[in-house]
């Protein structure tokens, strides 16, 4: 099961000394939740000096293998060993002592505190009376010169922008000499130009020793970073390549297990307007997350596709057209009536489908049932409802037919949703919003973390609704998704948003640029 | 030690956890048992036969479970809906000071008439009590656990100012305590000459009521899923705070006739002691029931005989019944970890 490609070496191992030499081995991992296998005999070495990715659909296994890894979870077969050494399992404390340090998706910082600290935080030993920070610092402004992380050891994590962050997280597995680093999905939060900017970070990594696992699924990004790519399909390796090797459709096969072929998208000429926001600002704390007086028209038969870094009032605007924000100044047209009340019932009542942001925390109810889930926005309905009492039946058999319309892989309409993979989820949040035939469909997010089968399917799905004359709001951080999908393209900055361009006005440089616009000024 | 999330198991599985988590009292306790210097067994054996040895024992028995049924519903709802309802004790007093206002006379109507009215009446009273502290919480945030049980103390220190002043038994050589109710406003005893009443039969009807209401209706629904996810049912478009209200009421009044079945059925007057702490033993009673309203039934009787049995245990063995504190309170904790092995399952390592 040794499959690691002795030939070929990585265009990348640039100086850096022997590259050949295997830092991390892992042999054999299989990892079983109940009946799913989430990792099935996977192996494979990470050399010095190179960059793996980690590439793999939703429930693929990824996560799962690098919490193994990492010592989150304990393996049910199979070994790793990092430096020639075994590593002891299900201890976090071993895979960092072994110099394997991870950045997480969602950040471990503590906002209150600074660089310094957070950095020092957990290295010190306890019962010391105070920290001593300096020599924290000095070594911090060592490996931030060394690797071109550029941040004020002295600034507090609140005041720092997300792609800072990142750095202090990279800064902090490096501080404990970490020799390999895991990075998950690190680019999800970032700019372009903030991606541009880690990846050079990366090549300073892997020139000076280090050893990156990166995980994505934005084949892009993979390309142009790794060394070798790892295919992880179902929980089994279902493919190894040199990158420079490989291209773009093969990988996205080998993913998925079938050719995928992006959408057509027939140019469509937009119709009425079908909502309309008119300088529309909302309250509520931090000046990225509030709306600044925004007009926005969506079209039927539209999709508007709207970009931006994640954090600069996206997440308001989405509340705004769900109906759980509320604006405090500004007003709401929806299909030439102005709306007086403004919550989630009336948005849902005014035939607005709305697929949620986070589909744990908001768009399901973990604990109870996939029948129980799909009839939360229409339970009161004559459909379901009767003098009071539900219709089980009716639920149940609505369950069913999104499962079968939908393409959903779940055990029955009485499983727990929570027990459904992230993909599968999405598919039936898909099926109740669209179910009743919205005219106008707020899509948030509709594809994060998911695999690319499920992404063209959802795609396939908004794109029907398009068609059928929905007027549709796409919010995306993946701006290939956006620019793929939209037939207009605004930018949000800082509660702001730019005018719109049509499909193909304006390059993938120039949204960028349009994404930081206001974050220079806030930054110096 | 780490915990992952498993499939629900089967109901016949299911119900294997609380069986298992009152052996594993039963054998935690036995230590103590020892340490007093009597033998496990016998005690056991001895508070059983005091709980369910004799017509007797087991008529007390079901008599001491009314009220807790009633309690025990009255929380099973609320922290369905994560209300976290800690004063059914004042809810309770509350149904008893109504059920004595209308019960002594005010109300000249006939007893199938006049019982439902009290008990009605008694409801409300509770209802409205929950409903201030569920509208601090959905106005402003106020964390309904303080208000709820702080509220116990207030509704005490007002049912013995009652007591001593307008609802005192003129009768009462000084006593504080009420008039007792008049024979029409007071709840037949099933067995005649034994003290188990009908408020027995209004608890089971209330557990069934209650299931039906959480399991078949549009409110169990909406309450299910405010509790379970408070942010996800707003976003479907479910009014959490309205829900929470009803949910308010709904326990409440559950509460309250306690208080009503406890005065009707079985005191005949309001007194200061009218409740041991039925209030608080509720809490203990809905989580054992898995907050299942048919299993709050069970779990009100499991409580209420290790409560009977252990006084007559204490009376032969010696060791003091406050070893039924001991057992409900470990039965509680055990309970706990097993709702939760049933739910997850533990890897070491």
């Amino acid at each position: 099961m040794q499959t690691h490609p002795a030939a070929s070496p990585p265009p990348s191992a640039q100086g850096g000394g022997s590259a050949r030499e295997p830092v991390l081995r892992l042999s054999g991992i299989t990892k079983r939740f109940g009946p799913l296998v989430a990792n099935d005999a996977i192996s494979f070495e990470l050399m010095r000096g190179e960059v793996i990715a980690l590439l793999g659909e939703n429930g693929a296994g990824k996560t799962t293998l690098m919490n193994i890894l990492f010592g989150h979870y304990v393996a049910d077969e199979g070994t790793v060993e990092a430096f020639g050494a075994p590593l002891r399992p299900g201890d976090p404390k071993a895979a960092l002592e072994a110099g394997i340090g991870m950045v997480h998706q969602h950040f471990t910082l503590a906002d209150n505190m600074t660089v310094v600290e957070n950095i020092a935080l957990g290295t010190e030993p306890l019962w010391r009376p105070r920290f001593e920070l300096g020599a924290a610092r000095a070594r911090i402004r060592a490996l931030s010169a060394d690797f071109g992380l550029f941040v004020d050891p002295d600034s507090t994590i609140a005041a720092l922008t997300v792609g800072e962050r990142q750095r202090v997280e990279i800064l902090k597995a490096l501080y404990r000499d970490a020799r390999i680093l895991i990075l998950d999905e690190p680019t999800a939060v970032l700019t372009p130009g903030e991606t541009e900017a880690l990846f050079g970070t990366l090549k300073l990594l892997v020139a000076k020793g280090l050893s990156i696992i990166f995980i994505s699924h934005k084949l892009a990004e993979v390309m142009a970073v790794s060394d070798r790519v790892l295919v992880l399909r179902a929980g089994r390796l279902a493919g190894e390549r040199v990158t420079a090797a490989s291209g773009r459709a093969e990988l996205a096969a080998l993913m998925v297990g079938q050719e995928v072929v992006s959408p057509p998208v027939a140019p469509l000429r937009g119709g009425a307007p079908l909502l309309v926001l008119r300088e529309v600002s909302t309250g509520g704390r931090g000046t990225g997350a509030r709306l600044d007086r925004v007009t926005l028209t969506l079209r039927a038969g539209e999709i508007t596709g709207l970009a931006g870094v994640s954090g600069n009032g996206q997440s308001a605007l989405a509340g705004v057209v769900a109906g759980t924000e509320i604006p405090t100044t500004g007003e709401i047209e929806i299909a030439g009536r102005v709306v007086s009340v403004w919550s989630p019932r009336a948005a849902l009542d005014l035939g607005i489908g709305r697929i949620p942001e986070d589909r744990h925390a908001v768009g399901t109810i973990g604990d109870m049932s996939v029948a129980e889930n799909v009839i939360s926005e229409q339970y009161r309905s004559p459909r379901f409802a009767r003098h009071g009492l539900l219709d089980w039946a009716a639920a149940r058999a609505f369950a069913e037919e999104i499962i079968r319309d939908y393409d959903v892989k779940c055990p029955s309409p009485d499983a727990r949703i929570r027990l459904l993979s992230g993909g599968n989820m999405q598919k039936l949040i898909l099926g109740r919003a669209l179910d009743p035939e919205p005219r106008i469909i707020l899509a948030n997010q509709p594809t994060r973390g998911l695999d690319v089968g499920a992404v063209s399917y959802v795609h396939r799905r908004l794109l029907e609704a398009r068609e059928r004359g929905a007027a549709i709001l796409l919010i995306s951080e993946d701006l290939e998704e956006i620019m793929a999908l939209s037939d207009r393209i605004v930018v949000m900055s800082r509660g702001r948003l730019s005018g719109a361009s049509a499909r193909g006005e304006r390059t993938i440089a120039q949204l960028g640029e349009l994404m930081a616009g206001h974050q220079g000024e806030a930054a110096a | 030690m780490r915990l992952e999330p498993k499939p629900a198991p089967p109901l016949a599985i299911l119900l294997l956890y609380p069986l298992g988590a009152i052996v594993a009292t039963l054998v935690f306790v036995s230590f103590l048992v020892l340490a007093a210097g009597a033998s496990p067994f016998s005690v056991i054996w001895l508070v059983a036969r005091g709980a369910a040895g004799s017509q007797f024992a087991a008529l007390e028995t079901l008599t001491r479970a009314t009220p807790l049924i009633f309690t025990g519903l009255a929380v099973a709802v609320a922290f369905r809906a994560k209300l976290w309802n800690i004063g059914a004790e004042a809810q309770l007093y509350a149904g008893g000071i109504v059920t004595v206002v209308l019960g002594t006379g005010a109300l000249p109507l006939p007893q199938p008439v006049l019982l439902p009215v009290i008990a009605i009446a008694a409801m409300a009273a509770g209802a409205l009590l929950l409903l201030g502290p569920a509208l601090l919480k959905t106005r402003f945030g106020v964390d309904e656990v303080v208000t709820t049980l702080l509220l116990n103390f207030v509704v005490l220190l007002f049912v013995s100012m009652l007591l001593e002043g307008p609802l005192k038994d003129p009768t009462g050589l000084g006593w504080p305590q009420s008039s007792k109710v008049v024979a029409d406003a007071q709840l037949p005893r099933i067995v005649t000459g034994k003290r188990l009443h009908y408020g027995f039969v209004l608890a089971l009807a209330a557990a069934v009521a209650t299931w039906v209401v959480m399991k078949k209706t549009v409110l169990g629904y909406e309450m299910r899923a405010v509790g379970h996810n408070p942010q996800a049912a707003r976003f479907a478009g479910i009014p959490v705070d309205t829900v929470l209200l009803k949910t308010a009421l709904l326990s409440g009044g559950l509460a309250a006739l306690a208080g009503f079945s406890e005065v009707a059925g079985l005191k005949g007057n309001l007194t200061l002691d009218l409740s041991p702490g039925y209030g608080y033993s509720g809490i203990v009673v809905a989580m054992l029931a898995m907050l299942n309203p048919l299993g709050v039934v069970a779990a009100a009787i499991f409580v209420a005989g290790i409560f009977v049995g252990a006084d007559a245990m204490s009376r032969s063995a010696g060791v003091p019944s406050y070893i039924a504190d001991v057992v409900v309170a470990t039965a509680l904790l055990t309970m706990v970890t097993a709702i939760l092995l049933s739910r997850y399952r533990v890897r070491w390592r």
